[in-house]
């Protein structure tokens, strides 16, 4: 007979583990990658393919030749980060290797330059993204037009982005709230289909992985912020001498365009980075929510999801310590 | 609040409680309660009787220990528990089986009880009887009320939330009325008219048959409790039960209560009523590798290897572990020659694969021991605090309302041993807290 | 635009004169006085913390040194003799010389390893372990192999043997610093004299059963016997609740108490050749005997 095992009680596991975790994640983020393919054809398949390896690649030799530990790349977290970089820029063709640079930053700075999973301040992801936002400012924002489906040529048509177009044009040039239902915009390519993004949250809910408080009280405070901005009547500012008419989109179009969406149900959720508390969840949602939307209205740039998910996530160790969860009977 | 769903396995639910013969030889531990161990009153070369006195209590915190048999009393030396600890013991050499005249041996169900409650503590003293719920807390300390403190519920914990164990259920299937018995008996002794029978609601079998001889006995309610680990913690089955919450450090005396196991109530039966002091454990064999699943009475004495050999003949190739108690709160035993002692609720033989724990990896810090703590308390950052020596602020942030469920560690996807850590913790902070004095 | 700089000019230098002023005062009114003299033998100290002085660090140590004006009782180990000169000198009292002292484990690895009798599979922590059970070897006693002394040792001085997994000293970094005799949850490390010419003779087992129990937990354990301390000219070994103990203040590393026990649980260090068991009765052969003329010599010159 075997060796009798010891050890304190308890003596059975729930058989959950960051592996199963981290695959469910990149399960999850399976539809929004088919809409993307749809829409944007081999490119999107393409970027993502090569971002994942390019993440998985770093990390093993990162492990294995800098910090000489035994490697982890099995546990499937540089999957995560790979698909959520890919899904994070346009799929156009120089992205093709723009997005590796991208990999090495995430993965490199964002992740093991902190000793690795689970000790990020950061999104590994969004470090990447955002660095690769400002210093590609222009590959980053030129958005292929949507080809229907299965468009047959690479170089599709660059087209602007919803919000882009608002930032330019105003309110009115934009897209049926339905088309961004269905991701049937441009845009960076994994975030363009709330419908994909909604369905992979639901199978995360379902299995556990996350809670619903983030995901709600980020949408939800883009919603009523977005909103109370929507119901303001339109007035004109003077900026630098230049009159301008401020005309806020409609809460509807607010929370479907953009990275809203992919940020409130994959990013801000990530567990390494976001508070422990439910309490803590909401105070972090509600912040990630309130700062996407002041970026995009008086921002620089169209988009603030990364930014806004970044800022909250420096703010979580704060969050950490004041929300404690409630204890028995104090 | 918190609490996990471990997987039930109650497969030994239907077997009904077998009496498992005497041995050659018994060895009785000295220490089989909390507390001091008792003081053998026998000498090499004595004979005794079933229920003889061997062990006295003498110091405040101690039980006193029968003989579980009869015979010569071989040597008064020290034996290895099932830890492998040595550990001071008497010795017997079984001869016959000749018990106690004043032991009422008759299956009849004696009902009356005129006692005063100072009798009647007096008397679970001298019985030696402790909790069977796992602590073997001394059962006369328990019910003597400090001054100035009224009980004002008493409870009854039959919830039997750990996964495999079925003693309670079947001691609640066979001896429903005996069990009532003891549950007036105890009110008696705290002189409270009411008592509540807390049992999860997984067990509906149990729950209709006591509701049904429950209805005999005046004050005595069935209170079917939601199914959650650890439904039966103290605190957890008080809240449950009465709503009312025992403060940080406090004991549920604080709030009027008094928690007694199910397996307690039907030894203060056979204590009081039938002069029968606790000689016998009520413990189950099981494991999902095992061939067969038992309920015994077992003499204390017996020993693992004993009960194993007599229940399935040998340990499968496969075991990897067996665990006196259960899955979560139970311990790993080491050494099976050990004898029994009091409160052993089971022989838990889990699988090799089962067995091992997977290998830890790094803290994802996704909060899941914290919600699973139904103490509300932090675990990740209490293994943060131990590991780094910051005793002071283990305690700061409570890490002694730590209950030792397991749920933190259950829930871990990083299969960090975080209840080890806070045991660990809390043993530096009561360490600590003692050099302060 | 000139005027412009000016007024930053202005209100940036106003404001730090400002903050200069205030700094000032305050630094004035918290002012701690502090007798330099604690820099100083701050300075000679190795810096380690290590805490072998029993103080909170090597400021507190020097701190202790100052307001004591003199060595009595206090003793650097890493920094040794050469430190106590140091501190003797600057504090300008006697020196208190020390013998040098190292770490030793007293536990006999027979039953770790490949022979132990359980699998520990919970937290790597002695401390813990130690409340569990008695650990692999069975030995409740012995080491549990979970390196709470590799761990707490500043100086990488005590390693798990990966054979055996009880830890093993290095007699050359080890600066006695006791770190890893506090971390022990069983105490079986031991600080003991370093001995001439770097031997010493220790009972490597802290098991207090009776012989025949310990004899079940582990082949080498000290029965206490009592052969040891029959057989030792300098009357240095005591056996109290059936195990032995070699004084290591008397101990003149005879190893006669090597050769009798029948457990081999007494260890030499540092000897050029074996310990011989000398034949029953007759002559000692010639290794023994050149250790024996060497007895008498050290005998000398301790006396």
């Amino acid at each position: 007979m075997n060796l009798l095992n010891i050890s304190g009680s308890p003596h059975v596991h729930s058989d959950e583990s960051t592996k199963k975790i981290m695959w469910r994640v990149n399960m999850a983020l399976i539809p929004a990658l088919l809409v993307a393919i749809c829409f944007f054809g081999l490119n999107a398949l393409l970027i993502s393919i090569i971002s994942v390896l390019s993440c998985v690649l770093f990390q093993w030799l990162i492990e294995k030749y800098i910090m000489k530990v035994p490697t982890t790349i099995g546990d499937g977290s540089a999957v995560v980060t790979g698909l959520l970089l890919a899904f994070n820029v346009p799929a156009t063709a120089p992205m093709l290797w723009i997005v590796v640079i991208g990999a090495l930053v995430a993965i490199g700075i964002g992740k093991m330059s902190f000793g690795g999973l689970g000790k990020n301040p950061f999104n590994p992801a969004l470090v990447g993204r955002v660095f690769l936002l400002i210093s590609f400012p222009v590959q980053m924002t030129t958005w292929p037009q949507v080809g229907g489906i299965f468009p047959m040529s690479i170089d599709t048509v660059t087209g602007p982005t919803p919000l882009g177009i608002i930032k330019e044009h105003g309110a009115e040039a934009l897209p049926q709230a339905w088309d961004l239902f269905l991701g049937h915009v441009g845009g960076s390519f994994g975030e363009v289909s709330a419908l994909a993004i909604l369905l992979g949250a639901a199978y995360l809910l379902y299995k556990k992985v996350i809670t619903w408080h983030i995901p709600v009280a980020f949408i939800g405070t883009a919603f009523l912020f977005s909103l109370i901005l929507w119901l303001l009547p339109a007035h004109e500012i003077d900026v630098n001498g230049v009159k301008q008419m401020v005309d806020y989109i409609d809460p509807l179009t607010a929370i479907l365009t953009g990275g809203i969406m992919l940020g409130a149900c994959f990013m801000a959720t990530d567990m390494v980075t976001s508070p422990m508390a439910k309490s803590g969840q909401l105070i972090f949602g509600a912040g990630c929510g309130l700062l996407t939307i002041i970026i995009r209205n008086w921002g620089a740039y169209p988009e603030g999801v990364s930014f806004a998910i970044l800022i909250m996530n420096s703010v979580t160790p704060l969050i950490n310590r004041w929300c404690k969860p409630k204890r028995f009977a104090n | 609040m918190g609490g996990v769903h471990p997987e039930e396995n109650k497969i030994s639910n239907d077997a009904a409680i077998e009496v498992m013969p005497v041995g050659k030889q018994m060895v009785v531990l000295m220490n089989q309660h909390l507390g001091a161990p008792a003081t053998p009153v026998v000498q090499k070369g004595d004979k005794v009787k079933v229920g003889q006195l061997i062990g006295e209590a003498q110091a405040f915190m101690c039980a006193n220990v029968h003989s579980p048999v009869s015979g010569t009393v071989l040597k008064v030396d020290s034996c290895k528990d099932a830890f492998g600890l040595s550990k001071p013991a008497v010795y017997i050499n079984v001869e016959g089986d000749e018990w106690l005249e004043t032991i009422d041996r008759t299956p009849d169900i004696k009902r009356e009880c005129t006692l005063e409650p100072k009798e009647i503590v007096a008397k679970l003293k001298e019985m030696g009887i402790v909790g069977l719920g796992g602590a073997t807390f001394p059962a006369h300390i328990k019910y003597s009320i400090p001054e100035g403190k009224k009980a004002e519920y008493l409870i009854i914990n039959a919830a039997e939330c750990e996964p495999y164990l079925t003693s309670d259920y079947r001691v609640m299937m066979e001896h429903a009325e005996e069990v009532c018995i003891g549950i007036s008996i105890l009110r008696r002794a705290l002189g409270v008219p009411n008592a509540y029978i807390g049992i999860e609601s997984n067990k509906p079998a149990a729950i209709a048959h006591m509701q049904e001889v429950a209805r005999q006995f005046e004050g005595i309610v069935v209170e079917p409790l939601k199914v959650k680990y650890p439904q039966g913690a103290e605190k957890q089955l008080i809240n449950a039960v009465t709503g009312r919450r025992v403060p940080s450090g406090k004991l549920p005396i604080d709030v009027g209560c008094v928690v007694s196991n199910l397996g307690t109530t039907f030894a203060v039966y056979e204590a009081i009523q039938k002069n029968k002091p606790l000689i016998e454990n009520i413990l189950t064999v099981t494991g999902k590798e095992l061939p067969s699943q038992h309920n015994y009475i077992v003499r204390i004495g017996t020993t693992y290897n004993e009960i194993i050999a007599h229940s399935i003949g040998q340990l499968p190739e496969t075991t990897g572990k067996v665990i006196s108690g259960g899955t979560m709160m139970g311990k790993a035993v080491v050494n099976l020659d050990a004898p029994t002692v009091k409160g052993n609720a089971s022989v838990l033989v889990i699988g090799e694969k089962e067995a091992r724990r997977a290998p830890e990896t790094a803290c994802i810090r996704c909060g899941k021991c914290a919600s699973a703590c139904p103490m509300g308390l932090e675990p990740y950052l209490f293994s943060l605090l131990v590991k780094n020596g910051r005793t002071e602020e283990a305690k700061e942030h409570n890490i002694l309302d730590c209950i030792e469920c397991g749920c933190c560690f259950f829930s871990c996807p990083a299969n960090k041993p975080l209840t080890d850590e806070i045991r660990l913790g809390k043993n530096r902070v009561r360490a600590m807290m003692a050099a302060k004095k | 635009m000139t005027q412009q700089i000016l007024i930053a000019v202005v209100v940036l230098g106003a404001l730090g004169i400002l903050f200069a002023v205030v700094l000032y005062f305050v630094a004035q009114k918290f002012k701690v006085v502090e007798d330099p003299l604690i820099d100083e033998v701050a300075e000679v100290l190795p810096g380690a913390n290590c805490g072998g002085c029993g103080k909170a660090g090597c400021r507190a140590f020097a701190e202790a040194c100052v307001q004591q004006g003199n060595l009595e009782g206090l003793r650097c180990a890493p920094g040794g003799d050469a430190v106590a000169a140091k501190i003797a000198e600057l504090l300008g009292c006697a020196m208190v010389q020390g013998e040098p002292q190292v770490a030793v484990v007293r536990c006999n690895p027979a039953n770790c390893g490949e022979k132990r009798r359980s699998n520990y599979d919970g937290l790597r922590s002695c401390a813990f372990q130690n409340t569990v059970y008695t650990g692999e070897s069975g030995c409740p006693f012995g080491c549990l192999g979970c390196g709470d002394c590799v761990e707490a040792c500043q100086f990488d001085a005590i390693h798990l043997d990966p054979v055996t997994g009880v830890p093993t000293v290095d007699a050359d970094r080890c600066t006695a610093c006791g770190a890893c005799a506090k971390a022990c949850p069983r105490r079986i490390i031991e600080l003991r004299n370093k001995g001439k010419k770097d031997r010493r003779v220790y009972v490597s087992c802290m098991n207090r059963e009776k012989g025949a129990i310990a004899m079940k937990s582990c082949a080498n354990a000290c029965i206490g016997c009592g052969k040891c301390e029959k057989v030792c000219p300098m009357s240095a070994i005591t056996i109290t609740d059936n195990l032995s103990y070699i004084d290591y203040t008397k101990c003149i590393a005879c190893r006669k108490c090597v050769v009798e026990c029948p457990t081999k649980a007494i260890h030499d260090v540092g000897f050029p050749t074996p310990a011989v068991k000398p034949a029953p009765k007759p002559e000692a052969p010639a290794a023994p005997a050149a250790e024996k003329v060497e007895i008498p010599v050290a005998e000398t010159a301790k006396a």
